[in-house]
């Protein structure tokens, strides 16, 4: 069986699959619009979680949270069901296919057979939507690739319970009750609010305060932790920063068109110049990742250049910062 | 970043033929949607993850092949798991699975435990046992 459902190519996985589930239940919603409205810019430093041997930082939302901010503040009910059983986890989404139902699932990367061999690591928040199955084939909708694809009963068991940090446990969700129209000015303005909130929450290790913690290691860092460990770590950031499914640059251009979306929908000028000024901030990322491929490409340890990138990290967290209090005041 | 900066690199994306999406503004400043097939300066950082990883699968098998650990460390390494993801795969505590990092103890473990083990590592028990088997 096959459901009648359109692909459409996101940069993001979560923001792609609620997308592209609006879109088949009649909703024109855009990527950038989903990110926006369920506040999924933000930057966090994870110390005690290490990715790949190196302390995690983020750039997004939880896994699931921008789904769920989404749908709370346009009015949409979803359900989400995890599994303990193998078997039952097949059975409710077999169940939801002939139902004429696509769902989302998470699941993890490392035994993604359709993505490249090099980025399959062990990352358990990636979304997919299923939307229909052949015989022991199910036909998959992953937002980042360009095209669908399609995964076997078994290679799909292994990714829905892959293990480690946020395992997915046959994580499944969709929408139950999706309302007859779908005013987006108050979630705009409360997907805004509440990441001006997170960017310049009191918190050491989130937003503006978390980007000059990370400033202040990376300059310590090739005298603490040797060359080899502090080039290792800063390719890992930049891998954060701008890989497939993550973005820091990346995820900065997505909030920036949000930006200009919400601009024409709650008819103000002011969101359009900030707009402008997110793609500027977006670039000022990319500048930072260029020069910190530098230094990993030569292998350097040289402490000038780790002074030099840190700077430029401590310049955009006071960009930001003037940024997000400037955007708080727009929207009152 | 305007429409024609959008990167169109060598990477390992463009090798798979995979195209990426990303946005950027077009002449009249309006944001779209343009296909990358990749960037150098993450090219490069995914390149060192690589090296880095073969480092120490490397590492590890000189260390079984000296008997200073167990092959269920070179096998760990080669899967790109660290000690956290490895527990949650067999269901065991982290304190349990560095335990039998130890080669006395890896040689005493029950035909059971090292069925988990193989099962997870996707290997036979020989191989398990032998890493030179592996990939045979």
């Amino acid at each position: 069986m096959e459901i009648k459902f359109t692909h459409h190519q996101s940069a993001h996985c979560e923001n792609g699959v609620v997308s592209n589930l609006m879109k088949h239940h009649g909703f024109q919603i855009s990527e950038p619009m989903v990110f926006g409205i369920g506040s999924g810019l933000l930057f966090c430093y994870i110390p005690f979680l290490m990715v790949n041997h190196a302390p995690a930082i983020t750039y997004r939302a939880m896994p699931g949270f921008i789904f769920k901010r989404f749908a709370k503040r346009v009015g949409i009910k979803i359900k989400r069901e995890k599994f303990k059983n193998v078997k039952n986890a097949k059975q409710r989404l077999d169940d939801n296919l002939k139902n004429n139902n696509p769902v989302g699932l998470q699941v993890g990367v490392y035994n993604l057979m359709y993505f490249p061999d090099e980025y399959r690591f062990h990352f358990n928040a990636h979304n997919l939507v299923v939307y229909g199955k052949n015989n022991d084939t199910y036909l998959i909708s992953d937002p980042v690739m360009e095209h669908v694809t399609t995964l076997t009963d078994k290679q799909l068991e292994d990714v829905r319970f892959a293990k480690g940090a946020f395992a997915p446990k046959g994580h499944m969700y969709y929408p139950t009750f999706i309302p007859k129209e779908m005013p987006l000015e108050k979630a705009i303005i409360k997907g805004i609010k509440h990441t001006c909130r997170d960017m310049l929450a009191p918190v050491p290790i989130v937003g503006v305060k978390g980007i000059r913690m990370v400033a202040r290691l990376i300059r310590k860092w090739p005298k603490k932790k040797g060359a080899k460990v502090a080039n290792h770590y800063l390719g890992q950031i930049v891998r954060m920063q701008e890989e497939i499914g993550t973005g820091g640059g990346g995820f900065r251009y997505i909030y920036a068109a949000f930006l200009q979306e919400a601009s024409v929908i709650l008819n103000n000028p002011k969101l359009h110049t900030l707009s402008k000024e997110m793609t500027h901030i977006g670039d000022l990322w990319r500048d930072f990742a260029l020069d910190a491929s530098r230094i990993y490409k030569n292998r350097s340890g040289k402490t000038d250049g780790y002074n030099n990138i840190a700077a430029q990290l401590d310049h955009i967290a006071n960009k930001e910062e003037v940024f997000f209090k400037t955007l708080k005041k727009a929207i009152k | 970043m305007k429409k024609e900066d959008v990167p169109q690199d060598e990477s390992n994306i463009k090798a798979a033929n995979y195209k990426e999406l990303c946005y950027a503004v077009d002449e009249d400043g309006n944001y779209t949607t343009v296909n990358s097939t990749g960037w150098t300066p993450k090219a490069i950082a995914l390149n060192n993850a690589i090296e880095n990883i073969n480092e120490r699968v490397e590492e590890a098998k000189t260390r079984v092949l000296n008997n200073q650990t167990s092959p269920i460390e070179y096998y760990m390494e080669f899967h790109k798991m660290d000690v956290g993801i490895l527990a949650s795969y067999v269901g065991l505590w982290k304190w349990r699975v560095k335990r039998h990092f130890k080669p006395r103890v890896f040689n005493k473990l029950s035909k059971k435990t090292l069925q988990k083990y193989a099962d997870v590592f996707n290997v036979s028990i020989a191989q398990l046992k032998d890493i030179s088997l592996h990939g045979n």
